[in-house]
């Protein structure tokens, strides 16, 4: 059987603690273990946050103490897509920007590989993605934005707890 | 979502302790360095403790954090510590190699 998702949100950083709460809500029947929900938050986390500084450059972070809400900042407009699909085990998520895009993938994946180092951004995102998902793969082309396509194999952890 | 608070910085003795909100990303990292630095300023903050008792969530956003504030005491001494981190917020520091500049504790 075959499963699917969609959500399709606002570039901006209010967003990025809900895409991936939602993503792990998904799959939350299946009872992940809290390592692999952890695994999919970080993953989950780090496509999107990079569609939002790198992809529609839409820098800062707003969670500010006594701060209105994000509608009232200037920001650049731009979509966000996630698509999940769960068959059987398998979870795919693939996240999409229509933002700048990048130059070179395979120097971007790099680990410590960062163009944002003013803004303290460490060049970890892809590492991460790597090191939590079973499989990443990244297409992207200058201008026509960025699309992150991640497997993650659920279910090794115990279905009998209680 | 919680937010971190001007209250949950604190100067005891010659450390900045800085207690982190529960999920640290890039919507709070902004104001968590900005916050943390005005703190550096004063002289007599040496060292910085992270304390993660709240925390269940961190991305590479708090890589960030981290890695900024050592460089800018490491220079002079200071050093960096994390407490109460959680097995999962330890295997960020791992898989990042920040365990090798922060003391766990
Ligand atoms: N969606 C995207 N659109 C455009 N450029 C991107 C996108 N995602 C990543 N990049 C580019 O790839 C680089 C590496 O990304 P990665 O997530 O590994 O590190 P970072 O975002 O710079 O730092 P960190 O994730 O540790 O905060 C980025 O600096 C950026 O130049
Ligand atoms: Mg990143």
């Amino acid at each position: 059987m075959r499963n699917e998702m969609e959500i399709l949100f606002d570039a901006i950083s209010d967003n990025e603690g809900f895409a991936r709460v939602a993503v792990a809500a998904f799959v939350s029947h299946l009872n992940p273990t809290l390592e692999e929900l952890s695994d999919i938050k970080t993953a989950v986390s780090e496509a999107v946050t990079n569609s939002i500084i790198h992809g529609y450059e839409n820098l800062y972070g707003y969670g500010r103490p006594g701060r209105g809400p994000a509608a009232a900042q200037e920001v650049h407009p731009g979509k966000v897509q996630i698509l999940c699909a769960l068959e059987g085990d398998m979870l795919q998520i693939q996240i999409k920007d229509q933002g700048k895009g990048m130059e070179n993938v395979e120097q971007a994946m790099e680990p410590l590989f960062t163009t944002k180092p003013e803004l303290e951004r460490s060049g970890m995102g892809f590492a991460f993605m790597e090191a939590f998902m079973d499989d990443l793969e990244v297409e992207s082309s200058p201008g026509q934005g960025t699309t992150v396509r991640m497997k993650k194999k659920l279910g090794c952890g115990s279905w009998i707890e209680v | 979502m919680d937010q971190i608070m001007e209250e949950d910085f604190r100067v005891i003795d010659n450390c900045l302790i800085i207690r982190l909100p529960e999920e640290v990303d890039h919507h709070q990292a902004g104001y968590i360095s900005e916050n943390a630095d005005k703190h550096l300023l004063r002289k007599e903050v040496r060292h910085v403790v992270f304390d993660f008792e709240n925390t269940r969530f961190m991305d590479s956003s708090g890589i960030g954090i981290i890695m900024g504030r050592y460089r800018k005491i490491s220079c002079f001494g200071g050093r960096v510590y994390a407490i109460h981190a959680d097995s999962q917020i330890q295997r960020i520091f791992k898989v990042s190699g920040l365990h090798k500049i922060v003391e766990i504790m």
